[in-house]
């Protein structure tokens, strides 16, 4: 009894987040939302019986895709701060 | 037209995704019908991949091909990401903070452990080289994130592609020792897959870590 309304509240909370995720203006929480979506997938694998792909999920698709949406995020600013791609190689040349 | 397309592209994309499920569970619908044949065939041959995780067997062992496939995607993505030649500046470096370096001397040697214990594990229960790539590829993150770590370019050359060459060679070598492609003798099966695991553990974490990076390293090109 107990499982079926866990994997309902899972499923709905992924949903929940994943359209967070999409939606957010904010960049930072849009990263967040998506962190936290990766770890909900991993528990969903989990429960449909696959831990070799919950333990990927959970390194690759929440740990470290998230980490280089946060870098992303943070070079964006610096690129506004020092100028565009082209300014970069132009003064680097 | 671009006002047109902007209105349109939210309906394709709905329905691309739409199809994409419906073909997914066209997939899983045709898996149910086989009667799980294919598992079957993957536990009947269990005993003479080598190791006792299905998983695994069937990613090194059944289909070592596609992996060895998907060890040159990784390491070409890579390879791209250097040829954009971004000219990103070396900010990725967080100013030093007490906590963050206590953090790490606890966090450091346990990740490379827990990558070590993934890696090894992976032969009888979850796990394996993707997962503990991706660990070891975390612990490396937070050390550069720390500044304390910036390898040489000879090195993370070698790194990214130790894992891509170990299984080319084992691939040439496959057919001398037995007539088929990635065809390990039974007997030794377990230690080829272990050898071709931890090198592609190397080179999965270094090509992560370096994606993060996203900058060629400095030094002699050869």
């Amino acid at each position: 009894m107990i499982e079926w309304w866990v994997d309902a509240l899972v499923g709905l909370m992924m949903l929940w987040l994943a359209w967070q995720a999409l939606t957010s203006a904010d960049l930072l929480r849009a990263v967040a939302m998506f962190v936290t979506f990766g770890l909900l997938v991993a528990i969903a694998w989990i429960r449909l019986g696959a831990p070799d792909v919950a333990i990927a999920e959970a390194a690759i698709g929440a740990g470290l895709t998230g980490a280089l949406l946060l870098i992303t995020i943070r070079r964006m600013e610096d690129q506004r701060n020092s100028g565009s791609l082209e300014k970069r190689r132009a003064k680097a040349d | 037209m671009p006002k047109l397309i902007k209105r349109c592209l939210p309906v394709l994309v709905g329905a691309g995704a739409v199809a994409l499920g419906a073909l997914i569970a066209a997939a899983w619908v045709r898996t149910q019908e086989n009667g799980g044949a294919m598992t079957r065939a993957v536990l009947e041959a269990l005993p003479d991949s080598g190791v006792s995780n299905p998983v695994t067997a069937v990613l090194l062992n059944f289909r070592g091909f596609d992996t060895l496939l998907e060890v040159a995607v990784l390491m070409l993505t890579l390879i791209a990401v250097w040829a954009l030649d971004l000219r990103l500046p070396r900010t990725e470096a967080l100013p030093p903070s007490p906590v963050f370096s206590s953090l790490l001397r606890f966090s450091g040697p346990l990740l490379v452990v827990i990558a070590g214990y993934l890696l090894w594990v992976g032969a009888s229960e979850p796990g394996g080289a993707f997962q503990a790539g991706a660990v070891l590829a975390g612990g490396c993150l937070l050390l550069r994130l720390a500044g304390r770590w910036n390898p040489g370019a000879r090195f993370v050359r070698w790194a990214v592609s130790v894992g891509l060459l170990v299984f080319l060679l084992t691939a040439i070598a496959m057919p001398v020792l037995t007539g088929g492609l990635l065809q390990y003798p039974p007997a030794s099966a377990g230690m080829w897959i272990l050898l071709i695991e931890t090198a592609a553990t190397v080179s999965i974490a270094a090509i992560l870590a370096a994606l993060f990076v996203a900058r060629e390293p400095e030094g002699p090109r050869r």
